[in-house]
């Protein structure tokens, strides 16, 4: 008898869940992105069907983000969680666990061949993964398609929605991709080299052919010694390495400092880590791929 | 030898530039870090690097990412806890220590929530503070400037400010001039903190001012060889400091500290009023 009431219960919670997210399907998902890259991109191929928040916001810095409240609430609400992955929001699991979050978490750079990058410190050198996978477009391909996939099967009924949008998303990256490569392509082999702030451009510069040097480490949080800022000097000396550039999260004076010991030029601004904001010179994935290679051709070249 | 400590700075002018830099506040700070330390408030450069957080941010709110900005806005937030500290503990019971304590406190909150409603992450105290190794004229000019400054300043008021260190009730009945003396030497430590954070980061500039003080205390007993040893046990840590980060590969500003640090720990142990020194066996007077 009550083993029967029980189970009626049940049945009709079941009836009461099942209508709930069968509205709720019908309506948009909404969906969390780690920071703002990323956050495009989901913006990109959910278009209207999707609700996207971004975390860690234009101009910010995900290496040293402190989630808030906010963050928790916005997550426990929604149904999807991105994240770059390879070690890049090391506050994250942190964040999933106390928000309470019960969606799927989809790695956007799943399938990427992570590169490896070699951070000295005192002597002892540290295999590290490099997460800034994004900076490689043919590697934006592989996000877009994990995208892709992660919002279907959170939300079956948009299947075709999705697989439109990513489509036509692809295929302007791809655009951008022969874009970048012949633009770069055209600079003479000995001036494409790179020195900037924060060593972000690794998979950039595998992909594109430029040689790339850092003052600081993998990390914006570790300060520079003497010996690193004279060892680049002497390196920019030597090889004539052609212009220094800024990053927009990394204070510049240090920058400032070689070049003026140096003579190189100074570079624009470059966005690696985060979008500008919308009325900024790259407030999209693809604008800020357009606005970096004109900077860097600009000063490469010149 | 000679080569190997001359050579850097020769061959790189951001060496140059850092030692000048560092020469220049560790001829500044260390005699107010004297005073500090005598009136019992060593610890209050600590609580200045965050009280200055949300003048800081106010300057970033209104003018972006602008250094002159930011750090009027720091020496203004900076100086209202000062000031506001000072007076709490002279017109109510609380001592300056935790009157001090409890506005860093809310000044530090303040800044955290300015900084906040931005939303935006940027690290405002990372661009706030600067590093030794990127020194470019201004800030050395500032530096130096703040240095004359701060040491014409301490002559002018030398002999009340030596009064309130050591017989305060002594001075508040004899003259007027307690409480103008000691709200002068408080805008001296807090100009000293933010030039010295925004040119050579927070580490360095509380760092300097206090260390070499304290180190000096094992050596001197009268407040004009404090001075002097403190000064010079600054400019010592400073040359040694940079080589270290040359030669060793670590950060600049921790390199001179540490060594600001073994330099305490030594003067502790064998000083002319160290540890060792007051064990051994003394001669006694004879008649």
């Amino acid at each position: 008898m009550q083993s029967r009431v029980l189970m009626q219960i049940g049945v009709a919670l079941a009836v009461v869940l099942g209508v709930a997210s069968g509205a709720h399907a019908a309506d948009t998902i909404k969906a969390v992105a780690s920071f703002s890259i990323l956050g495009d991109m989901v913006k990109q191929v959910g278009g209207d069907r999707v609700e996207v928040t971004t975390l860690v916001g234009p101009d910010g810095d995900a290496h040293v983000y402190e989630p808030t409240p906010a963050d928790a609430r916005n997550l426990a609400a929604s149904q999807i969680l991105f994240i770059n992955g390879l070690g890049f929001e090391g506050w994250m699991e942190r964040l999933e666990k106390s928000s309470g979050f019960k969606g799927n978490t989809i790695v956007a750079s799943t399938g990427v061949k992570p590169r490896t990058m070699i951070e000295e410190e005192g002597g002892h050198a540290k295999t590290i993964t490099d997460p800034h996978a994004w900076q490689n477009l043919d590697n934006g391909k592989l996000y877009v398609a994990n995208i892709r996939d992660g919002l279907i099967a959170a939300d079956r009924a948009g299947k075709a929605v999705y697989e439109a949008n990513a489509a036509k998303y692809l295929d302007q990256i791809a655009e951008e991709e022969a874009t970048v490569k012949q633009a770069l392509a055209s600079l003479p082999k000995d001036r494409r080299k790179l020195i900037t702030s924060h060593d972000a451009f690794g998979y950039f510069g595998a992909a594109y052919g430029l040689e790339i040097i850092a003052p600081e480490g993998v990390s914006t949080e570790s300060e520079a010694s003497a010996q690193d800022v004279a060892k680049i000097i002497r390196q920019i000396k030597a090889e004539h390495v052609p212009a220094v550039f800024m990053e927009n999260i990394t204070d510049h004076r240090l920058l400032d400092q070689i070049a003026r010991e140096t003579g190189a030029k100074i570079g624009g601004e470059l966005y690696t880590d985060a979008l500008s904001p919308a009325d900024g010179p790259a407030p999209s994935y693809l604008d800020m791929f357009r606005h970096n290679v004109g900077a860097l051709t600009a000063a490469m070249s010149s | 030898m000679i080569d190997a400590v001359v050579s850097p700075f020769i061959e790189f002018s951001f060496m140059r530039r850092a030692l000048v830099g560092c020469l220049a506040l560790s001829l500044g700070a260390p005699p107010i870090g004297v005073f500090l330390m005598l009136r019992r408030m060593s610890l209050m450069g600590d609580a200045m690097s965050h009280a200055i957080l949300p003048g800081a941010a106010v300057g970033y709110l209104l003018f972006g990412l602008s250094l002159p900005a930011m750090s009027l806005g720091g020496f203004a937030a900076g100086l209202a806890v000062a000031l506001a500290a000072g007076l709490v503990a002279r017109a109510t019971l609380l001592r300056e220590d935790a009157s001090l304590a409890g506005f860093y406190l809310v000044s530090l909150a303040l800044g955290v929530l300015i900084v906040s409603v931005r939303g935006s992450n940027i690290d405002l105290l990372h661009v706030l503070f600067g590093t030794v190794l990127a020194l470019d004229d201004a800030a050395i000019i500032l530096l130096a400037s703040i240095t004359t400054v701060s040491l014409i300043v301490l002559a002018v008021i030398y002999r009340p400010l030596v009064l309130e260190c050591f017989d305060p009730q002594f001075l508040r009945s004899a003259s007027s001039l307690s409480f103008p003396t000691h709200l002068v030497f408080l805008v001296l430590v807090v100009l000293n903190l933010v030039a010295g954070f925004q040119a050579l980061g927070t580490l360095m500039a509380v760092g300097i001012m206090l260390l070499p003080a304290v180190a000096a205390r094992f050596w001197a007993e009268e407040l004009s060889g404090l001075i002097v040893v403190a000064i010079f046990c600054g400019f010592a840590a400073s040359v040694s400091g940079l080589l270290l980060s040359y030669y060793a590969n670590v950060p600049t500003g921790a390199a001179i500290i540490l060594t600001c640090g073994v330099f305490y720990v030594l003067s502790m142990l064998f000083g002319l009023r160290g540890l060792v020194w007051g064990l051994l066996p003394r001669k006694h007077l004879e008649a």
